[in-house]
C-alpha cells in the first residue's frame, strides 16, 4: 500500500516521472509514435490505475474498521478510522475522473457515519461536542469532510442557527486551495446542505434565517469554486494546457451545479434575481477572466434560470457580453439565448406583450451588433448565425413586423458584403437564414415585400441560388399559392434566376442530366401557379415571363416554353368568351390576335434549340384556338409553320407518323377555313400520307385522310366522292403492299389492311355516304375471306378475330331494326 | 374483385402543375390490382408515382410523352375481360365512338380505354364498351373546354364490371357509376 506521504518523501523523483511520461505524451501528438514510448504512456495510464486501487483499497480498509467501531459506539475510533480514510482525498496523483470514483466511495461512507453521528447526538456527546472533536483530526481536508457531514446533523438538530453553520463552514473551506481537492470538497459541502438551506417555507426558515442567508452562502461557495476551476488553468507547465483543459472541462459541472441549487430555491424571486443574484454571478465571471469558465458559466446561466427572468433582465445579461474575454465563443452563447427565448415565445401566446415590453428586439440587435463589432475577425458564418437566431426569435415574437425582418436581412448583408461569394458553413447557414421566413409566412407575397432578400441572393454562389431557388419554389407549390402580380412575377423570376439561365457564363459545373430534368420540370410546374383573374394582368405576367425565360438558352427552353404556351392559350379561351360577351371594343391589349402573335413570336424561338416536334405539335395546338376564335389567317399561319417543320425536319418515320396523324386530326376539326385554304392543307396532307415510308403506314393515313371529307355537324363538309376516292387509293396501296409481300416474303401477307378498309367502307356506309355501295362492301368482304382462305396465306390470329368481330358487327347491325336494319340487310355474311 | 385504375393525360408539368390534392389524399398504394393509363404523363416523376401506387403499370404512348418506349397500344386479360388501351391520338377523328369502335374490334377486347379529348365518357355499345378516363389533372385541351379532373376505378368480377367516375366538379368530388355484363365469354 503507497503512503500517502511518498510525494512528501521523494518529490523531485514522483515529478521527474510525472514529466518525463507526459513529455512524451505531449510529443506523441506530433510525431509518430514509437511503441516504446507508447508503452511508456499506457505506462503511466497504469500506474494511475495502479494508485486509484491502491487508494480505494485503504479507504475501504480503514472504512472496515470504522464500521467496527461505529457498531461498538467508539466515537473516538470512528473519528480516527473515519479521519485515515480520508486521507485518502489529499492524494495529487489522480486526474479528475479516477478522484472522482474515490471521492464517491468516501461520501457513501461518510453517510453511515452521518447517521452515527445523528444517534450519537441524542445518546452521548451533544452535536456541539462532536463539532469541537472532530477538528483534532490531523490533517486539514479530513477535518473538514468530517466538520461538514457533523455540521449537516448540526443544522438538522436545529441547536443553532442554520446561516451560521452555513456561513462558518463556507469559510472553512478555505483552508483547501489546491484546485481538485478543494472543489471536491466544496462539491460535498454542498451536496450535504442542499436540503438545509433556510428556503422560504423550509423548516428551517426563521426569523434569524433567511432567503438571503441561503443565497449568499450558495453565492459564496460557487465564487470560491470558480476560484478554484480558473486556478487549475495556471497550474502546470504551458505544454500540458491541452490536457489541463481537458481536465477542468470535466469538473465543470461541479461548479455549475451552484448555479442550479440557485435556480432551485424558491424564495428568489424576481427581484431578488435581478438584484442580487444575476449580478453577484455575472461580477464572478466577468472578473474571473478566464476564457472555459465564462464560456460554460454564460450559457449555464442562460440554461438554468427561467426565461422569464432571462427577459426581464435582458439588459444586464447582454451588458456582462462585451466585457468577456475575446475568444470566448459568444456568438454560441447568444445564439442559445435568442434560440431559449423563440421557444418560449412559441410555448404560449400571452407572453409575447412582455417581448415588446422590455423591447427585447432592439436590445438583442444591439448586442449582436457589438459583439460583431468588437470581432472584425469572427468568420462570416458566425455572423450569419448569429442573425439566424435572430430572425427566429423575431419570427416568433414579431411576426408582424417585417421591418424588423428586413432589417436583419440588412444587417446581414452589410456584413457580408464585400467578402466576395460565400462558401462552406456559411452558406448552408444563408439558405437557413432565407428559408426562415418562407416557412413561417406560407405566402411568398411576404417574401418578396423584404427589400434586402434579394440582395442577401446576389451573395450566394451559383449552386447555393439553386438550392435556395428550390426552397422558394417548393414553399410556393406546397402553400399553393397563385403569384398574381406580373410585378411580383418579375421580382420572383429574379430571386429564382440560378434555375432560368447559366449566371456564370464560364460555369463548368456540369449537372447530371436526371437533375437538370428535374429542375427545369420544377420551373415549369411553378409556371402553372402564375394565375391572375384579369386578363389583362394575366397578359402581363405571360410577358414577363416570356422575358425572364427567353434568356435561359436552348437547354431550358424546351422545359419553359410549354407551360407558358398553355398559359396563355388558357387566356385565350378566357378572353374569347369573354369578347363574345361583352360587345364594347375598350382599349384592351389582351385580345385573342395579340395573344396569338405572341404565341407565334414564343414557339418560333424553339427553332434555335431546335425541337421540331414539339414546335409542330404547339402549332397545332395554336391553330385549333385560333379556329376556336374564328381567326382564318391565324389559324393557317400556324398550319403552315406546322407543315413547313414536318417537310424539313421531322425525318424520323415513327415521329413522321404520329406527327401526320396529329395533323389529319387537327385539320379534321377546323372549321373555319375557306374552301381554297382547305383544299391546299388537305391535299399537302394526303399527298404526305402517301409519302409516308412503309406502305401499311402509308394506307392507313391515307385511309384516315378520308375523314377530312366528312364531318359530322350539319355546316361541315360531307364529300362523299372525295372519301371514297380515298379509300379507294388505300386500297390500291394495300394491294401493292400485299404483292411486295409476294415478292419478298413468298408468301401473302397479313389481310389486315383489307379488315380496317373495310371497317372505314362500313363507317361511311353507315353515315350515308351513298358513294359506299353494297357491291363495293361484299366485294370487300369476299377479298378479305379469299386471301384468308387461300393457300399461301400466312396464319394471322389478330386478322381472323378482326374479322370474325367486324361480321359479327354487321350482324348486330342487321339485328337492330329499323332503318339501320334495312340499309345492312342486303350484306351477305 | 378486382380494381383497375383508369387514368391518363395528367400533362404534368405542361400543362398542370400536379394532381389534385383531394384525388392524391385517395390514390394510395396497396388498394389497387392493375394501373392503366392512356399516357400524356408526361414525365418521368409522375410515373414514379403512378408505379409506386400499384407495381401492375400499364401505359401507351401519349404525343407528349417523355419516354418514347410506350407502345401505341396495350391488350391486357383481367379476369374473364379483355381491355384494350390506347391513347387515342392516333384515332381519327378524334373522339368519334364509332371509329373507337373500329379500333375496339381490331383489338378485340370488351373493354377499350382511351384518352386524348380529357372528357370522361363511358359508352356501351353491341360489342363492347368505350371507356374515356378524362384527364387526371383536368389539363387544358384543345378538343374539350371547361375540363374538370377525372379518374376511372373499374371493379372486374367475375362477368360484370362497375364503373366508378370520380369527377373534381368545383373543390368537390363526385362518384358515378355505371354497372356493365358480359353474357358470355364472347361478348359484352
Amino acid at each position: 500500500m503507497l503512503s500517502p506521504n511518498l510525494k512528501a518523501d521523494f518529490p523531485k523523483l514522483n515529478s521527474e516521472i510525472e514529466d518525463f511520461n507526459l513529455q512524451h505524451i505531449h510529443r506523441s501528438t506530433h510525431t509518430n509514435t514509437d511503441r516504446s514510448i507508447r508503452n511508456m504512456i499506457s505506462d503511466a495510464v497504469e500506474d494511475e490505475e495502479k494508485w486509484l486501487t491502491a487508494g480505494i483499497a485503504g479507504l475501504q480498509q480503514n472504512a472496515f474498521y470504522m464500521h467496527r467501531a461505529l457498531d461498538s459506539n467508539n466515537v473516538k475510533d470512528a473519528l480516527k478510522y473515519s479521519a485515515q480514510m480520508l486521507s485518502e482525498l489529499r492524494t495529487s496523483r489522480l486526474s479528475p475522473h479516477k478522484y472522482y470514483e474515490l471521492y464517491m466511495r468516501a461520501f457513501d461512507e461518510l453517510r453511515k457515519l452521518e447517521i452515527f453521528f445523528k444517534e450519537e447526538s441524542r445518546r452521548s456527546c451533544s452535536i456541539i461536542e462532536l463539532y469541537e472533536l472532530v477538528q483534532h483530526a490531523g490533517n486539514i481536508l479530513p477535518r473538514l469532510y468530517l466538520l461538514c457531514t457533523v455540521g449537516s446533523v448540526y443544522i438538522k438538530s436545529k441547536e443553532a442557527p442554520a446561516k451560521d453553520i452555513l456561513k462558518d463552514l463556507v469559510e472553512m473551506c478555505r483552508g483547501i486551495q489546491h484546485p481538485l481537492r478543494g472543489l471536491f470538497l466544496r462539491s460535498y459541502l454542498s451536496q450535504v446542505s442542499r436540503d438545509k438551506l433556510p428556503d422560504i417555507g423550509s423548516e428551517y426558515e426563521g426569523d434569524e434565517n433567511t432567503v438571503m442567508d441561503a443565497v449568499e452562502f450558495v453565492l459564496q461557495n460557487f465564487t470560491e469554486m470558480n476560484k478554484l476551476w480558473v486556478r487549475m488553468q495556471h497550474q502546470g507547465p504551458a505544454r500540458e494546457k491541452e490536457k489541463r483543459e481537458k481536465e477542468r472541462n470535466e469538473l465543470r459541472d461541479l461548479v455549475g451545479k451552484n448555479l442550479h441549487v440557485l435556480s432551485q430555491i424558491e424564495g428568489i424571486d424576481l427581484e431578488m434575481y435581478r438584484d442580487v443574484v444575476l449580478p453577484r454571478i455575472l461580477e464572478q465571471v466577468v472578473n474571473c477572466k478566464d476564457e472555459l469558465a465564462q464560456y460554460y458559466l454564460m450559457d449555464c446561466i442562460i440554461q438554468v434560470f427561467p426565461d422569464e427572468y432571462h427577459l426581464q433582465t435582458l439588459e444586464t445579461l447582454l451588458g456582462a457580453c462585451p466585457q468577456l474575454q475575446p475568444s470566448v465563443d459568444i456568438k454560441t452563447v447568444l445564439s442559445g439565448l435568442m434560440d431559449r427565448l423563440s421557444n418560449y415565445a412559441a410555448s404560449s401566446v400571452e407572453v409575447l406583450p412582455e417581448f415588446v415590453q422590455v423591447e427585447a428586439f432592439a436590445k438583442l440587435n444591439s448586442a449582436i451588433g457589438q459583439v460583431i463589432e468588437a470581432q472584425p475577425d469572427m468568420p462570416v458564418f458566425g455572423a450569419v448565425t448569429l442573425y439566424s437566431s435572430l430572425l427566429t426569435f423575431t419570427l416568433h415574437v414579431h411576426p408582424d413586423r417585417l421591418d424588423y425582418v428586413d432589417q436583419i436581412l440588412g444587417a446581414c448583408v452589410s456584413k457580408i458584403s464585400g467578402k466576395g461569394k460565400l462558401e462552406g458553413k456559411a452558406t448552408k447557414q444563408i439558405v437557413a437564414l432565407l428559408s426562415a421566413p418562407l416557412e413561417k409566412y406560407s405566402d411568398i407575397d411576404i417574401a418578396l415585400k423584404l427589400s434586402n432578400y434579394p440582395l442577401v441572393m446576389e451573395y450566394l454562389d451559383d449552386s447555393t441560388n439553386k438550392v435556395m431557388s428550390n426552397v422558394i419554389i417548393q414553399s410556393i407549390m406546397k402553400n399553393k399559392t397563385h403569384i398574381s402580380t406580373a410585378d411580383k412575377v418579375g421580382a420572383l423570376f429574379e430571386l429564382i434566376k440560378g434555375l432560368i439561365k447559366d449566371l456564370d457564363s464560364d460555369s463548368n459545373d456540369e449537372m447530371d442530366e436526371d437533375d437538370f430534368k428535374e429542375e427545369q420540370n420544377f420551373v415549369a410546374r411553378l409556371i402553372q401557379m402564375l394565375y391572375n383573374d384579369n386578363p389583362e394582368e394575366m397578359l402581363k405576367i405571360i410577358c414577363t415571363v416570356k422575358k425572364h425565360i427567353m434568356t435561359g438558352g436552348p437547354k431550358r427552353l424546351p422545359f419553359t416554353i410549354p407551360p407558358l404556351i398553355y398559359n396563355a392559350l388558357k387566356l385565350v379561351r378566357r378572353v374569347q368568351s369573354q369578347e363574345e360577351n361583352a360587345s364594347e371594343e375598350a382599349t384592351a391589349s389582351a385580345t385573342p390576335k395579340k395573344i396569338f402573335q405572341i404565341l407565334n413570336q414564343t414557339i418560333e424561338v424553339l427553332s434555335t434549340v431546335p425541337v421540331p416536334e414539339l414546335a409542330l405539335r404547339l402549332y397545332l395546338e395554336c391553330a385549333e384556338a385560333a379556329n376556336d376564335c374564328d381567326l382564318e389567317p391565324v389559324a393557317y399561319e400556324f398550319f403552315t409553320q406546322a407543315y413547313i417543320l414536318y417537310e424539313e425536319e421531322i425525318s424520323d418515320s415513327k415521329a413522321q407518323v404520329t406527327a401526320l396523324y396529329l395533323i389529319i386530326g387537327t385539320l379534321q376539326r377546323m372549321h373555319t377555313f375557306g374552301v381554297e385554304n382547305r383544299d391546299t392543307l388537305t391535299h399537302k396532307a394526303t399527298g404526305y400520307s402517301a409519302k409516308l415510308l412503309k406502305k401499311p403506314d402509308q394506307c392507313r393515313a391515307v385511309y384516315a385522310c378520308s375523314h377530312l371529307f366528312w364531318a359530322e355537324d350539319q355546316e361541315g363538309i360531307k364529300d362523299g366522292e372525295r372519301v371514297l376516292l380515298c379509300l379507294k387509293r388505300a386500297l390500291r396501296i394495300a394491294n401493292a403492299a400485299q404483292q411486295m409481300a409476294n415478292v419478298t416474303k413468298g408468301s401473302s401477307g397479313s389481310v389486315i389492311l383489307f379488315i380496317e378498309i373495310l371497317n372505314k367502307y362500313l363507317y361511311f356506309f353507315e353515315k350515308g355516304n351513298t358513294q359506299i355501295t353494297v357491291a363495293s362492301i361484299q366485294g370487300l368482304i369476299e377479298l378479305v375471306t379469299n386471301e384468308m382462305q387461300s393457300d399461301s396465306a400466312t396464319s394471322d390470329p389478330a386478322a381472323d378475330a378482326f374479322f370474325s368481330s367486324t361480321i359479327r358487327y354487321i350482324q348486330s347491325q342487321k339485328a337492330k331494326g329499323g332503318a339501320t336494319a334495312e340499309k345492312f340487310e342486303p350484306i351477305k355474311v | 374483385m378486382v380494381l383497375v385504375l383508369a387514368i391518363g393525360d395528367l400533362h404534368i408539368p405542361h400543362r398542370a402543375a400536379d394532381l389534385p390534392a383531394k384525388f392524391k389524399s385517395m390514390l394510395v398504394p396497396g388498394k389497387i390490382q392493375h394501373i392503366i393509363c392512356t399516357g400524356n404523363l408526361c414525365i418521368k416523376e409522375v410515373h414514379d408515382y403512378l408505379k409506386s401506387l400499384c407495381p401492375s403499370l400499364h401505359i401507351t404512348r401519349g404525343e407528349y410523352d417523355e419516354d418514347s418506349r410506350y407502345p401505341e397500344t396495350k391488350t391486357i386479360t383481367i379476369g374473364q375481360f379483355k381491355l384494350g388501351l390506347c391513347h387515342g391520338h392516333q384515332v381519327v377523328p378524334w373522339g368519334d365512338l364509332d371509329s373507337l369502335a373500329m379500333l375496339q374490334r381490331q383489338l378485340d377486347v370488351d373493354i377499350l380505354v382511351t384518352g386524348h379529348t380529357h372528357q370522361f365518357k363511358a359508352y356501351k355499345h353491341e360489342a363492347g364498351v368505350v371507356i374515356n378516363p378524362g384527364s387526371a389533372t383536368g389539363a387544358y385541351s384543345s378538343v374539350t373546354y371547361d375540363v374538370n379532373p377525372s379518374f376511372v376505378l373499374m371493379d372486374i368480377d367475375a362477368l360484370r364490371v362497375v364503373v366508378y367516375v370520380y369527377e373534381l366538379i368545383d373543390g368537390e368530388v363526385k362518384v358515378d357509376k355505371i354497372d356493365f355484363k358480359k353474357t358470355s365469354t364472347a361478348t359484352i
